[in-house]
């Protein structure tokens, strides 16, 4: 059974189309990524399948209940943590916890317990009887989250969970995300970190100008984009024209004075290319190489005007 | 139903909470009616009393003691519209509204929370009026009707409150439309009869909501008789919250970003 299911959602503002037709499927136990840049349409999708918004048109269903006819049921199998840590600052974390865990009607007991289990959790012993407005960023969204999980949601929402966190508290984000995808619960993940998708999704789905303009694997939006490239860097433009004329199929940029030459950057390639320079008496200032990523997608992808893409890619 | 009064009281548990820890915002509602009282009793007083009341009114602070309480009401709503902006603007309430509680629980916990400070305020602001000289003669039967007036009439504002805090996109647009239900009574017969007014004032302050409200309340302390003062501001009170309410409601259950 898949945990989320949309099929051709549509949302306008007036005359501003947001989401324009919008499929996909999210596999239970899973994780899936929105991507897309700033204004795509990530918060509206997550706020329309959290229940916050109302589609123009087409069919949601999450966790088995439609959003249409029935949100309560969604709001049950549900957890969010949106993009701004939305803690109480004038509580203390425990507080915020217990509140949650009341609000849940979890019973006094087992409310108490799943508050100290989570606090543990979330190494956030220490702090639990500070007020929120006291914490780091990093605690604020261990607290968000903690939040998010007292009522052990089956789906659950992160939307740009690690914006603004510190490498660290970003890591242990990461540990959290992948300890629930073990215990079985599905993750809607919004980011605008590709490696944040890449380290983390099974499927990622790539939101531009209302559309998804690609979804799959990693792995297979990685192939969308044409190889790798090791990069030739030189100092001045007589230098670079010599090269370009030995390296057809090279692609130059006159103002960076850089040549792309197409490879993957394994070990025999490079050497080939090393042999081959000598031997051409082309003499780079400096090489680098760059194999396909995210970014490379992700930009190649979201870029508005196809005459931006080249038969290289995209720069 | 049960889930509603039972969420509600856990969201009134918190506004206690954030009452007793940060007992500023509640002071500060005092504060603005106890300053009011200072002013006009202690400086105004005397020429207010002694050049626009009718021989034989009785002395000034017992004139102006019931409006200045009253405005108790309106001064503890700008917390209110404070709380409710800032829980918006935080997402906290887009958070209580993904989870299953019972909808309105969030508002009406906050609005008994208010509701208990502000009441709390009032009978603050007697005890300081009575420091300062007021002798209300009201019977016991009287006192209760008088804590029912002030109780209505804050029920009534505060939820309007909630119902700026809901409307306004920042924290000092909230606190601004509260200045309204704050300074309202400032044209009303609280500070001074309506009849000593210019004309267009005057007409303004009779039909204002305030008015009745403050003559109920000094009828029912200083025994001036109510009239038909109580039934406008029991009219009055009714109007408000059903507006605040369902204005409330509306806003709450609005999709986000509409």
């Amino acid at each position: 059974m898949s945990a989320i299911e949309v099929s051709g959602l549509r949302k306008a503002y007036g005359k501003h189309t947001v989401l324009d037709g919008i499929d996909l499927r999210v596999a239970e136990g899973t994780v899936y990524s929105l991507l897309g840049p700033n204004g795509a349409g990530k918060t509206t999708t997550v706020e329309i399948l959290t229940t916050l918004q109302a589609p123009d048109a087409g069919t949601v269903t999450v966790a088995g209940h439609d959003l249409a006819t029935d949100p309560e049921g969604v709001r049950r199998s549900i957890g969010v943590t949106g993009q701004f840590s939305a803690v109480d600052n004038m509580l203390t974390g425990t507080e915020n916890l217990q509140l949650m865990a009341d609000l849940l009607h979890l019973g006094r007991r087992a409310g108490r317990e799943r508050v100290a289990e989570l606090l543990e959790r979330f190494d956030l012993v220490d702090a639990a009887g500070r007020t929120a407005v006291t914490y780091s960023g990093g605690m604020r969204r261990r607290l968000d989250l903690a939040m998010t999980l007292v009522g052990r949601p089956r789906i659950i929402f992160l939307d740009e969970p690690t914006t603004g966190l510190d490498p660290r508290s970003r890591h242990t984000m990461w540990r959290s995300v992948r300890e629930l995808v073990a215990a079985g619960t599905t993750i809607f993940l919004t980011t605008q970190y590709l490696d944040e998708a890449d380290q983390l999704a099974d499927r990622i789905a790539v939101l531009n100008g209302g559309l998804l303009v690609a979804e799959g694997t990693p792995a297979e939006l990685k192939r969308l984009v044409p190889g790798g490239h090791v990069r030739l860097q030189f100092s001045d433009p007589a230098r670079l024209d010599h090269a370009a004329r030995r390296f057809a199929d090279g692609t130059r940029d006159d103002d960076a004075l850089t040549l792309d030459v197409p490879g993957d950057g394994g070990v025999t390639t490079l050497r080939t290319l090393l042999d081959r320079l000598a031997h051409e008496r082309v003499e780079p200032d400096g090489l680098s190489v760059h194999t396909p990523d995210l970014d490379d997608v992700f930009l190649a992808l979201t870029a508005k005007a196809p005459a931006a893409y080249t038969k290289d890619g995209v720069r | 139903m049960t889930a509603t009064v039972i969420d509600s009281v856990t969201m009134f548990r918190r506004d206690l909470k954030h009452a007793l820890r940060y007992p500023v915002m509640t002071v500060s509602g005092i504060g603005t009616a106890v300053l009011f009282l200072l002013l006009f009793v202690g400086v105004f007083g005397n020429a207010l009393g002694a050049d626009f009341l009718p021989a034989g009114a009785g002395r000034y602070i017992d004139y102006v003691a019931p409006g200045v309480i009253l405005m108790a009401a309106g001064t503890g709503t700008a917390a209110t519209a404070i709380k409710i902006n800032q829980d918006m603007l935080e997402g906290f309430i887009a958070r209580l509204r993904t989870m299953s509680i019972a909808r309105m629980s969030v508002l009406t916990g906050q609005v008994i929370g208010s509701l208990v400070r502000t009441l709390i305020s009032g009978v603050l602001v007697v005890l300081v009026a009575v420091a300062l000289g007021f002798r209300p003669s009201a019977t016991p039967v009287e006192y209760v009707a008088a804590f029912g007036v002030f109780a209505m009439l804050t029920f009534a504002l505060t939820w309007m409150a909630v119902a700026f805090g809901l409307a306004t996109k920042t924290v000092a647009g909230a606190n601004s439309l509260t200045l309204i239900l704050q300074f309202l009574p400032l044209i009303s017969s609280a500070f001074l009869p309506t009849d000593s007014m210019p004309a267009g004032v005057a007409w303004f302050a009779e039909h204002q909501p305030y008015t009745p409200i403050i003559e109920t309340l000094r009828g029912l302390l200083m025994g001036s008789g109510i009239g038909t003062s109580v039934w406008w501001a029991i009219g009055w009170c009714v109007v408000l919250a059903a507006v605040g309410f369902f204005w409330s409601r509306a806003l709450y259950n609005r999709p986000r970003g509409a």
